[in-house]
Formats: C-alpha cells, sequence, structure tokens
C-alpha cells in the first residue's frame, strides 16, 4: 500500500545573509492510519519539517508525497486546494476566528470547499462538535470557552472537509493536563475509530508514548535514537 | 452568502468605529460633492434657461450652411474650364416649401415649431420715425416656442390674432414714440404697402435693446408689408428638452437642407466655459472622496495587521490568496456603498435644505431660491467618485493580506 505521505531528501534552507537549514535532508514514509509523533529539542526544526509535510511551506530541496503525488510541481492555487481537502491542521493556539461563532468556525472549511450544502455542512458541524463533547456550544465564541474545548473545536474544524491527514504542532503544548490527557485521547481514536493518519510534534512525553511511532528531529535531520 | 463575503462582514462589524469613522468619511464626501455639485449645477441651468428660453432653442434661416453647386458644375463635374463671375440666380428670398417642412419638423417628437417672417420695417408715429425689426408671426404656434406671452404687461397675443392690423411693441419703444395700447403707427418697409397698425400689446423683457426694437404684427400682414406674400424666412423652435436642440439641428439641415442652428451652437463659447467651470468644480468635490478615501485604506490596513493570524489561519486551511484578497476588496467595496448610500441620503437632506434659503439679490424685489439640480447625473457621478476611492483605497491592504505567508506567522507565534 502506498504511504498516504512520504518525504524524499526534504530540505529547507531560509535564505538571507547567513543562510539558516531549518530541515535537511528528511527522507520518511508514514502509512495511513499511523499516529506519529514528530520530537525533539526546542528549534531542531519539528514544526518546520510539520509545515513542509503539511503543504504550507516549500522546500528548498527534496520533494513530498501526498497519496502517490508528487506535490513538488503544484502551484499556490493547487497547494491550498490540496490543503483544503486532504490535509487538517491543528496548532498550539487553538487559532480560531474570534468573531465567528463556534460553529461557524467548524463550518469554515466546508463553505469554502462548497462540496456540502449548508444544511448538510452545518449538520456534520454539529455532529463533529457533538462527538468531541462540545454539542451545547456551538453558538458561543472561542472566547467563551476553555482552553482544552477551543482545542478540540480546532479539531473538529480541522476534520470539517474529512481530510485523510490530520497535522498537530504543539496540540497539547497550552492545555493543562486533563485537557491535554482529553485532547490526545481524541487524536489517538482518529486513527483508530476513523483511519485518519495524525502527525502531530510534541514535547509531551506521554504523547510519544501512545504513538505508533516517534521521530526524532535534532538540528533538522532525523535522529532515530533521540529519546525526551 | 460566500464566506469570503461573510467573513469582510464580520470584520467591519467587529471593528464597529473604525469602520464608522470611514462611513462618515465617505458619507460626508458623497454629501458634499452632491451639494456643491446640486448648487453648481443648479446655478449653470438657471443661467442657460435664462440665456435659452429668451430666445429660440433652435432656428432654421432660408440660407444654406454652404453656397449652392451652380448647375454648370452638377452638370460636368468633371469639366476643364471654369466660368468666372456667375451669380446665383435671383429669387424671392424665403424658406421653399415651407408648409410641407414646418409639418415636417412638427412631426418630430418633443418639440413645438413656429414660422416667422422676419423683416426691418421704419415705424413712423407723430413725426418720429424709427427701424425696428418685424416678425411675422401665428400668435398660436407662438405661444409655443416663445416665452413672449409671459412677458407682455399690456394686451395678449390673442388680442393680435383677433385683430389683423394689430401690432405688438415692446415697453422700451412705447417709451420713445410715447405711445399707448390703442395707438396707430404707421409702418413702411422698401418693398411693399405702408400699414397703418394699431398696437394690441406691450411686452417687457428686461433686455432694454430689445425692448426697443422688436415687435410683432400677424405673419398674413407682414408678408403684405414686405412684399413677400406666403414666404416665411425662419421656424423658430422650442423643444420639451433643450440639449437634444443640437441632434435635432444636424437631422433637420440634413432632412431639408436650410441651416438650423441650436442655441447651443450659437452660443458655443459660454458652454465651453460653463463645462470647464464643471470640470475644476468635480475636481475639487472628488479630492473630498479621495480624503475619505485615506480613511478606508487606513481602517483596512489596520484590520491587516490585527487579522495577521485569521489570514495565516484561513491559508493553512486552505483559502488561496486571491480569496483573501476578496474579503479585503469585498471591505472596500462594502464601506464604499455603505458610505454612498448615507452620503446620498445626507446629500439629499443638504440640497433640500439649500433649496429653502432664500436670497434678495441688490436691486431686486422679488425674494429667489437658490437654484438646486436634482438630476441622477451628479448621484451616479458621486457614486461612482466614491465607489473607485474606495475599491482603490482597498486594493493596497487587499495585496498585502493575500501575501501573508502563514508559515513566517506560525513560526512567530512558536
Amino acid at each position: 500500500m502506498t504511504p498516504i505521505l512520504a518525504a524524499e531528501n526534504l530540505g529547507r534552507v531560509l535564505p538571507g545573509e547567513v543562510p539558516v537549514t531549518l530541515v535537511q535532508d528528511v527522507t520518511l514514509e508514514i502509512g495511513r492510519g499511523e499516529f506519529v509523533a514528530i520530537m525533539g529539542p526546542s528549534g531542531s526544526g519539528k514544526s518546520s519539517l510539520l509545515y513542509l509535510l503539511g503543504l504550507l511551506d516549500t522546500p528548498t530541496s527534496g520533494r513530498v508525497w501526498l497519496d502517490g503525488r508528487d506535490t513538488s510541481s503544484f502551484g499556490e492555487d493547487e497547494l491550498a486546494a490540496t490543503r483544503l481537502e486532504k490535509l487538517g491542521f491543528v496548532f498550539q493556539f487553538h487559532f480560531l476566528l474570534a468573531e465567528f461563532t463556534v460553529l461557524d468556525n467548524v463550518l469554515l472549511p466546508m463553505r469554502r470547499l462548497g462540496a456540502r450544502s449548508e444544511a448538510a455542512a452545518r449538520q456534520r458541524a454539529a455532529d463533529l462538535l457533538h462527538q468531541f463533547g462540545l454539542g451545547d456550544q456551538g453558538r458561543k465564541r472561542p472566547h467563551q470557552l476553555s482552553g482544552g474545548q477551543r482545542q478540540r473545536v480546532a479539531i473538529a474544524r480541522a476534520l470539517a472537509n474529512d481530510p485523510p491527514v490530520v497535522l498537530a504542532d504543539e496540540p497539547t503544548g497550552n492545555l493543562d493536563s486533563r485537557a491535554a490527557a482529553n485532547v490526545r485521547q481524541i487524536l489517538h481514536d482518529l486513527t483508530r475509530d476513523l483511519g485518519k493518519t495524525v502527525i502531530a510534534v510534541t514535547h509531551d512525553p506521554t504523547f510519544a508514548s501512545v504513538a505508533d511511532r516517534r521521530i526524532g528531529i535534532v538540528d533538522g535531520l532525523i535522529a532515530p535514537d533521540w529519546r525526551a | 452568502m460566500p464566506i469570503q463575503f461573510a467573513i469582510a462582514v464580520t470584520h467591519l462589524v467587529s471593528r464597529k468605529r473604525p469602520t464608522l469613522v470611514s462611513l462618515v468619511g465617505i458619507a460626508l464626501g458623497v454629501a458634499f460633492f452632491l451639494a456643491v455639485s446640486s448648487l453648481m449645477r443648479g446655478s449653470e441651468r438657471d443661467f442657460i434657461k435664462r440665456l435659452v428660453d429668451n430666445s429660440p432653442h433652435l432656428t432654421v434661416y432660408d440660407e444654406y450652411r454652404t453656397p449652392q453647386p451652380q448647375p454648370a458644375v452638377l452638370r460636368w463635374p468633371a469639366g476643364a474650364v471654369e466660368l468666372r463671375r456667375v451669380k446665383p440666380l435671383r429669387e424671392v428670398r424665403g424658406i421653399r416649401g415651407h408648409a410641407q417642412k414646418l409639418a415636417f419638423i412638427e412631426s418630430l417628437p418633443g418639440l413645438r415649431a413656429a414660422p416667422v417672417l422676419a423683416g426691418s420695417v421704419v415705424l413712423t408715429f407723430a413725426g418720429r420715425s424709427e427701424g425696428v425689426t418685424l416678425s411675422g408671426i401665428v400668435p398660436a404656434k407662438m405661444k409655443g416656442v416663445s416665452t413672449i406671452e409671459d412677458k407682455m404687461t399690456r394686451g395678449s397675443l390673442d388680442a393680435l390674432a383677433a385683430n389683423p392690423n394689430g401690432l405688438i411693441i415692446g415697453e422700451g419703444l412705447a417709451k420713445k414714440f410715447g405711445l399707448s395700447m390703442g395707438g396707430v403707427v404707421n409702418t413702411v418697409s422698401p418693398a411693399g404697402e405702408p400699414r397703418a397698425l394699431k398696437v394690441v400689446g406691450i411686452f417687457r423683457t428686461g433686455n432694454a435693446n430689445y425692448d426697443e426694437t422688436q415687435t410683432f404684427a400677424l405673419l398674413k400682414r407682414v408678408q403684405g408689408l414686405l412684399d413677400r406674400p406666403d414666404r416665411v424666412n425662419r421656424f423658430i423652435l422650442q423643444f420639451d428638452d433643450p440639449y437634444v436642440a443640437r441632434e435635432t439641428a444636424s437631422l433637420i439641415e440634413a432632412r431639408i437642407g436650410y441651416k438650423a442652428v441650436s442655441w447651443l451652437e450659437a452660443s458655443e463659447d459660454l458652454m465651453s466655459v460653463l463645462l470647464v467651470r464643471n470640470l475644476i468644480m468635480y475636481s475639487v468635490v472628488s479630492a473630498i472622496l479621495v480624503v475619505a478615501a485615506f480613511g478606508i485604506y487606513n481602517t483596512l490596513s489596520t484590520i491587516v495587521m490585527e487579522k495577521v493570524h485569521d489570514i495565516a489561519i484561513l491559508k493553512s486551511m486552505g483559502f488561496h490568496a486571491r480569496d483573501i484578497r476578496r474579503i479585503f476588496l469585498a471591505e472596500g467595496v462594502l464601506l464604499g456603498l455603505v458610505g454612498s448610500l448615507l452620503g446620498l441620503g445626507l446629500g439629499l437632506g443638504l440640497m433640500a435644505l439649500l433649496v429653502q434659503v432664500e436670497i434678495k439679490p441688490p436691486g431686486a424685489t422679488d425674494i429667489v431660491h437658490l437654484p438646486i439640480y436634482w438630476g441622477y447625473d451628479q448621484y451616479l457621478l458621486a457614486l461612482g467618485f466614491a465607489m473607485t476611492s474606495a475599491v482603490v483605497a482597498a486594493v493596497l491592504p487587499a495585496r498585502k493580506a493575500a501575501r501573508v505567508q502563514p508559515v513566517a506567522i506560525l513560526r512567530g507565534m512558536g
């Protein structure tokens, strides 16, 4: 079976007077339904690798394969369209749109894609919120929720267009331990129950322990023997 | 509602103060634009009305714009011999076949026409003689094309219609001669029979020269006096909309051949002065809108800066750069549109106030109101200027927003 996501000699150098190497020569394959933790010390290039895998950033060398397709030839629009359909993001800070209700935030990607009717999209958004224990919070604004709740809304939003891959950047980094455990469990369940691939950058050792695979990154390189 | 538009509306609604300030800027701009425009255009039209209504909108003369070609030239267009000293055939001056031509002109919509035979005569009364222009008119038709009826201080055009030997003169001439209603004047022309005409009406236009030199009698009588039976030498036309006179003039000229001069052609120099005046006025009032556009630019730039994280998340979610651009352009359009509509209301209010202003010009006895033009073209112009300024003001912030690199923002946060 082809891997859902693969990186081939992936490298990213920030240009400038003194070029900064963020990621170098990363080659990896991630299978469908895998729960992968990317770990490493601060500033090691974990997040940069995640942005490259998530097609948010363009590599300076190497290429990313998503669902068997080489994305290196994609233009801006095709990258955006791919992110919309195939990838969902969860960040350390929830990044919900403050002026929109929780429900509208979850609706955003569906409204942009336009594949579902408004009624169907609303139903799906409500179902997702319900699934994450936020069934009665849809009409609230993000600032009225707790940090853990907001992160769950962010996960619901990432799942809105039913993408095969969810990328999470320190999803529990800003949460207390109970909320963190909850979010961790939800991400874990996504791989088990829905067959999603979840790739999470994390500092959280507990997170690493439930992951199917841990990838260590040090100085932008894969470090197979790295331990938190 | 497309999601981009929904986001645009939300941005504006959630930032009430800057949005309100931008709207007030555009609204005031549009309102002042309308107030100034309506005043300037109103006074211009008032001026033109005075200019136009005291003279015909269009006059068809018994002349040709270019000399008629000689028969020999028509017969042998390629002839090598040139005949010198050829004189045009002598003819009785006047519009040929005037009845059919008048019928054609009257068949055109939106105008009234009257035949006139004008010529020079000498009036003699109590030993004094005065050369004047005597116009032979058909009173019923003249009422439709001239304001002379309104200028009558005594008598009327109907009195002329009733009296074949009637004469209408200006107040200036009446004073000169010491004539009053019912006075009989002797009228002589170089060609025809002398006649005694009786004053049945006196008019006062306020133009001293006109009041001293213009006189009116029945067409039939003047044809006899000038010995030009069944002739008229001009048609004078009045339009419902004076501004179509120019096109109708060329239409008539093409159809009947005689020279047709519209008031626009006759006062071209004045019209170009008015055009320049309007250009200056509109440049000044649009400058207000340009200033207002800076308000929109400011508001949108602030929103882009504040919302840079939202833009990053939208882009990471899969929104295209052009979606983001559309969001901010839509905000510019919305501010422009709502501002213009508010300004339209405010402007109409200002105009309604201005029209109530009463002024008493020096030397005049009547109180006059400020002339206000209510034409819809200036609303469209104001709307056009406001919308253009708003969209132009939105272009830069929109471009900046579209260029936000989500990774750069996310790195800053992580």
